[in-house]
């Protein structure tokens, strides 16, 4: 399998502190590859770097060969990456269909509004948005804005999104759903790179995963591999030492 | 198994539209150290904001001490009792160690037991006592936990919640706060804590509670939870 | 942040000859162009060339503020500076109308990409700032000065009316030029809105970072339409001071001007075309009466200052907004 996305040595710090320190991993084509990691360990950050937000300070992020280091979200975007945001940021007052619109016409593709207005259609229906295609965005509820987000991304005809908590704040239905069509974005040959807090869900999407931990990749592999990584376990669970030593004392 | 002193049932809450407790049971027995652990986001913290009322709960009841307190506002709750040792201690930086000792006694119930309180907490943390005219946000991170929980003390609880108190410690200083709070149980006060480190709430606590996504997973005596794979499971999903 | 009147922005594939509110705008244009000119009712040319400003004015202001959410409160720098360009050029190297008027429009527009592109960097009140600085710095600028005459300003010779058929002639003929003027303010803004580029500055009025990360070109798409609107209501200044044969900088950079140009665009829908419209006919209507009146003097400012807070903290869609809500049909005719 080919890379789709590489990144090679990335680094990012603010003011003293080292948000990622020298991070490298491949999201290959048609993968589905899982960041997990404790809180604060710079998995949105992370994503911040790979579409543009802000740039590293050393290292390179290559998509699909290009050097994309560094680069403006709206070129990002046009390169075939498109990302649906942990606090979802929809275009509030315009309807569903023209938020998509927005993304079809700005996306990988530089489309004509008519024609963007079509994709749109489909990637709306796609997420199963079909009965709400002139709602307002601002009259969607949570599970309607994380799909909002996911058909947007999916209008703009990314060969890879960067998919940030769109399970967060779902009820156990609609959790499933989303998980449903997810795999149909990826049967589609699109790429995923997420990140979840909801373990079950991504241990089971994912083909692979990566743990970050304070900014630096702890393991890489295989979810049950990583699960069974005691690293990883300590990472979340904390160092079992401590206990130890502390039993011992109160003995 | 003797009355909870806290109780809360089917408790719901969240953030905005955003569902983040979908139903936590629990229950905090007098003079045991009771835990909850779990991995970030599960809804841990959120769980002791809706118990101590910071975010109104959506559903669900706290009984404390007899008393449905779930809708009280939380200076009304901590009048009764029941007292926060906040995430990331949350001093008075500006002010005094003895300032903010003082803080902590804010309310009526607590101002009547001041000086009992004052001279125990000073006692409990020698180093404290050491630095008294110090500036709170000086403390290295060891004394600002300590003086955190010493300013919980001074609100004379009948309940202490602590969240998360070994985040961002040496173990060393972790070591030291966790035997003051054994001593803590022993001299006969409740405790709920919310710990990351699995490994030393189980080590410390009579009882725990295992929470991922927003709901109780599992819960028990620390000595049964710790032998079972569950607890990876939570918070590793396999 | 803004509240758009209506973003019920039309997908159909049809030509923009068979959309109803093409016809709509050339026929209210026709109409307003003839209706002086047929009684040759003078006092009611001068009123509707007062009205032709104010919508040429908003109407490319809503460009700014009711698609990309841009206040921009110095806007009158524009028709300033467009104003002058235009009358040095008649007064000194002796160009005629013709050229002159749109040499303003190239030059204002051209002079607006530089300045843009380095206040669009910022946003809410600090772009709003910048923009009454800009228009500040180009009046301190011009009223010192000398060969635009300083803070006297310049005269225009009489003489200058000739070719257009003497003064009587002229004004008529400028009536009609700003009448034409307004209509393509109308149709620009409508062309804007229906285009992909429109759609982009909406994006970008709803949510700048997410527009960005959508793809949509936001620094590039900012400067243009800061550019874009500074043309015709350059080209109006040039027309509107040549019409008064005198231009001076505390009359040119008049901020009051621009500040009743927000409050019109507030007042008849933001984001909407007709709204800009109907808003300054309605405006300059209550401004006539108002400046009449025996009991207000210079209270039309008052009146706009109230007008904006009535507006934003009731009517947030405007006239249009609240028209539309009432009748929802009226977008397929009324945009």
């Amino acid at each position: 399998m080919s890379a789709i996305l590489e990144l090679e040595g990335v680094s990012r710090n603010f003011g003293g502190l080292k948000a990622i320190d020298n991070l490298s991993f491949v999201v290959n084509e048609r993968e589905i590859l899982g960041l997990i990691g404790p809180n604060g360990a710079g998995k949105s950050t992370l994503f911040n770097l790979i579409n543009g937000v802000f740039p590293p300070d050393r290292g390179r992020i290559r998509f699909r060969g290009v050097d994309i280091t560094g680069e403006p979200p709206y070129r990002i975007a046009k390169h075939g990456l498109a990302r649906a945001h942990q606090i979802v940021q929809p275009l509030e007052q315009m309807t569903v269909l023209e938020n998509c619109t927005v993304g079809a016409c700005f996306g990988r593709e530089s489309l004509s509004r008519a024609r963007a207005s079509e994709v749109a259609r489909e990637a709306a229906v796609f997420v199963g948005l079909e009965d709400r295609l002139e709602v307002a965005a601002a009259h969607l509820n949570i599970a309607g804005k994380k799909r909002l987000e996911l058909a947007r991304s999916l209008a703009a005809q990314a060969s890879l999104l960067l998919l940030d908590e769109v399970l967060a704040g779902l009820n156990p239905t609609e959790v499933d759903y989303m998980i449903g069509v997810i795999r149909r974005i990826r049967e589609r040959g699109i790429a995923i790179l997420m990140i979840e807090h909801l373990m079950q869900a991504i241990m089971s999407l994912s083909d692979r995963v990566v743990v970050l931990n304070s900014g630096q990749k702890l393991a890489e592999g295989a979810p049950a591999e990583v699960a069974n990584n005691p690293l990883v376990i300590e990472a979340y669970l904390g160092d079992p030492e401590l206990a130890k030593e502390f039993r011992g004392e109160a003995r | 198994m003797s009355t909870p002193l806290l109780e809360v049932s089917a408790l719901t809450a969240g953030y905005g539209e955003v569902q983040v407790l979908w139903d936590i049971s629990l229950k905090a027995t007098a003079g045991e150290l009771t835990t909850i652990v779990g991995a970030n986001g599960a809804g841990k913290t959120t769980t002791l904001k809706a118990v101590l009322g910071s975010i109104a709960p959506w559903g669900g009841r706290v009984v404390f001490a007899g008393e449905d307190v779930t809708r009280l506002p939380a200076h009304a709750k901590a009048a009764r009792g029941l007292v926060l040792v906040p995430e990331g201690r949350q001093l008075f930086a500006a002010m005094t160690v003895e300032e903010n000792l003082e803080m902590g006694a804010y309310s009526k119930r607590a101002a009547r037991t001041f000086t009992q309180h004052f001279d125990h907490v000073l006692t409990l943390f020698p180093r404290l006592a050491e630095r008294r005219r110090q500036k709170a946000g000086t403390l290295s991170g060891g004394e600002q936990q300590m003086l955190a929980i010493g300013r919980g003390l001074m609100s004379d609880p009948q309940i202490l919640i602590i969240d998360e108190l070994s985040l961002g410690l040496a173990p060393v200083v972790v070591q030291q706060l966790f035997g003051t709070l054994t001593g803590l149980k022993k001299e006969g006060l409740t405790i709920l804590l919310v710990e990351q480190n699995v490994h030393l709430a189980f080590a410390v606590s009579d009882h725990a509670y295992v929470v991922a996504e927003g709901r109780i997973f599992t819960e028990g005596r620390p000595a049964e939870l710790a032998a079972r794979p569950e607890i990876r499971r939570a918070y590793l999903g396999l | 942040m803004t509240d758009l009147a209506s973003t019920h922005v039309a997908q159909r594939r049809d030509s923009v000859l068979r959309r109803p509110f093409f016809w709509v705008i050339g026929v209210a244009v026709i109409v307003f162009a003839l209706a002086p000119w047929i009684g040759n009712d003078v006092e009611l040319r001068e009123s509707f060339m007062l009205a032709t400003i104010y919508v040429i004015l908003a109407s490319n202001l809503n460009v700014m503020i009711g698609y990309a959410g841009y206040i921009n409160f110095g806007s009158i720098v524009f028709f300033g500076l467009g104003g002058y360009i235009c009358v040095y050029l008649m007064a000194v190297p002796q160009w005629p109308l013709a050229a002159a008027a749109p040499a303003a429009g190239v030059i204002v527009s051209a002079l607006a990409l530089p300045f843009g592109l380095g206040i669009l960097r910022l946003r809410g009140a600090y772009f709003a700032l910048a923009t009454i600085g800009v228009n500040e710095a180009v009046q301190a600028f011009v009223t010192n000065f000398k060969p635009w005459g300083g803070a006297s300003g310049m005269y225009l010779s009489t003489a200058l009316f000739k070719p257009l058929g003497g003064p009587m002639q002229a004004l008529w003929t400028i009536y009609f030029l700003l009448v034409a003027i307004m209509g393509l303010s109308l149709y620009l803004s409508w062309g804007i809105k229906i285009s992909k580029f429109g759609l982009g500055l909406l994006a970008i009025g709803q949510n700048e970072d997410a527009a960005s990360v959508m793809g949509v070109p936001t620094p590039l798409y900012k400067a243009m339409a800061y550019c874009a609107t500074a043309f015709l209501p350059a080209m109006a200044g040039g027309l509107y001071f040549f019409k008064g044969a005198f231009i001076q900088p505390s009359d040119a950079f008049d901020l009051t001007f621009s500040t009743e140009a927000i409050a019109i665009v507030m007042l008849g829908g933001q984001g909407t075309i007709a709204g800009p419209a109907i808003g300054a006919f309605f405006y300059e209507q209550l401004r006539g009466w108002l400046l009449t009146s025996e009991t207000f003097s210079n209270f039309q400012l008052v009146a706009a200052g109230a007008l904006l807070l009535v507006i934003v903290l009731f009517l947030p869609g405007g006239l249009m907004g609240w028209l539309y809500q009432r009748w929802p049909r009226l977008s397929r005719w009324i945009e």
